[in-house]
């Protein structure tokens, strides 16, 4: 992994059965994320997917890249364009930085209504020992 | 005064007096000695992966650890609600909702991992509010931003840190708007007779400086008369296309439609002597450096907008014949 590497895009159908499942398996029954009706008479046009689902796809689309070892150590994302049932979510991402084995990169998750997310993710990937070379003490420079 | 000048007026009293409320609740605590409602386990994690279709091998088998994004959700109150929250924290909702702003939208997440979290691990946590913005009009509505922070921990260990941030806010409009079908785009130029001549040279992959026929000066942007001798006409020379970084600012925020900040907007200096406010492509937003060597080359943005952006990190000394790649 290098500075400006781009990671191959990740396409998400964003479905209804995502948006509840993700919602239900992150224990958020604010009722937006389940009941369209519910999230029209609160002024959206359908129900939308939760940060914590957003969150949980961020990291598996950076762990899916660097494989069976890597492992989060931040994740920092904000919300743009809400992801509403039948919407396509679309990841990419760029090695921003590289310490020993630890990169930082930038992910933008974009949907038919523009950039849903954009974040900054702290991963490490040990080396083939299992060595974590920046096991501790290698903070990124702000997200 | 008008009757509206002293609603106007009121409304900001109220405003300013009820963020000056809101901003007492700034260090105050959300949660004290919560707990996580059940263990870390091997099924709650299993629903999870299932859901983001992750497949990671550290989240299975007998040595599996929770994904790390799920921090939040061993906090979750779940369907029987938080029986954590502090009187600050509810108080702080009541006030907000007792001033109108009774929806809440999630907006952003900072998450740090510091020990994996593994079955069997009871989780604790205590959160502090950490600030409370002025009032502020987005897309949803007006309202204001309430930021905490929590510390997570796993048998009474530091495991992670969790900073959220959602919007208190009054929905604009209710009904809700039809889901735009095209991405935003980038704004379009404003051409008008003083400036479309650059324009027409942009579309052919040129850059057209303009020039003083009466004391040759020469200047970008266009503009109808000389600002040294005041002569109208003109002609025009086109750039070579060398330029350097003249001076340069990186966006954060606001954001804009059909814009990913954070971006750096440079002031370009061409070999020309003029300048341009314009983007540097081809290099990191936070590697833009002032002196740069840059090149012209022309930006298709959409089916119908190109633009002039600038190269970096290609020989500055190149030549012209070359200058207009297709971006």
């Amino acid at each position: 992994m290098k500075p400006g590497e781009e990671l191959p895009p990740l396409s998400i159908p964003v479905t209804r059965t995502l948006i509840v499942s993700g919602a239900v398996a992150s224990r958020d029954y604010q009722d937006v994320h389940h009941d369209a009706e519910a999230a029209r008479a609160k002024g959206s046009p359908d129900l939308f997917m939760n940060i914590l689902t957003t969150n949980g796809l961020v990291g598996r689309y950076i762990t899916d890249h660097f494989g069976p070892r890597a492992r989060l150590r931040k994740v920092a994302i904000r919300l743009g364009a809400p992801n509403h049932p039948g919407d396509t979510l679309v990841l990419t991402g760029t090695v921003t930085g590289v310490d020993g084995g630890t990169a930082q990169v930038r992910v933008v998750g974009a949907n038919g209504l523009g950039h849903h997310v954009t974040g900054t993710v702290t991963v490490t990937v040990p080396a083939d020992d299992g060595h974590l070379p920046a096991d501790e003490g290698h903070e990124g420079e702000g997200a | 005064m008008t009757g509206r000048q002293d609603r106007v007026r009121d409304e900001a009293a109220r405003s300013d007096d009820l963020y000056a409320r809101l901003r007492r609740f700034e260090g105050r605590p959300a949660a004290t000695a919560g707990v996580g409602k059940d263990p870390v386990n091997l099924p709650m994690i299993r629903h999870w992966c299932e859901a983001m279709g992750d497949d990671h091998p550290a989240y299975r088998g007998p040595d599996a650890v929770a994904p790390p994004t799920m921090l939040q959700a061993w906090t979750m109150g779940g369907l029987s609600g938080h029986t954590d929250r502090s009187p600050d924290y509810d108080a702080l909702f009541a006030l907000l909702d007792g001033a109108g702003y009774t929806s809440v939208v999630a907006t952003d997440c900072e998450q740090e991992y510091l020990r994996p979290l593994r079955p069997g691990d009871r989780i604790t946590f205590d959160a502090v509010i950490e600030s409370v913005s002025d009032r502020k009009t987005t897309k949803l509505g007006t309202g204001h931003f309430v930021t905490t922070r929590m510390d997570v921990h796993a048998g009474g260990r530091l495991a992670g840190t969790h900073r959220f941030r959602i919007l208190k806010y009054a929905p604009a409009r209710a009904g809700g708007r039809p889901p735009r079908a095209e991405p935003p785009r980038r704004p379009r130029p404003v051409i008008n007779r003083d400036n479309a001549g650059f324009w027409d040279g942009v579309a052919a992959h040129t850059l057209l400086i303009q020039r003083c026929t009466g004391c040759g000066r020469l200047r970008l942007p266009w503009l109808p008369g000389c600002v040294d001798c005041g002569a109208q006409e003109w002609d025009t020379v086109e750039a070579g296309g060398a330029g350097t970084v003249h001076s340069y600012v990186v966006m954060h925020h606001p954001p804009f439609p059909a814009f990913d900040p954070p971006y750096a907007v440079a002031l370009v200096e061409l070999a020309e002597g003029v300048r341009m406010v314009s983007n540097v492509v081809g290099v990191a937003y936070d590697e833009v450096r002032i002196g740069m060597p840059v090149r012209l080359e022309f930006l298709r943005v959409d089916e119908e907008l190109e633009l002039p952006v600038f190269r970096a990190g290609v020989a500055a000394e190149g030549s012209v014949a070359t200058g207009g790649g297709e971006g």
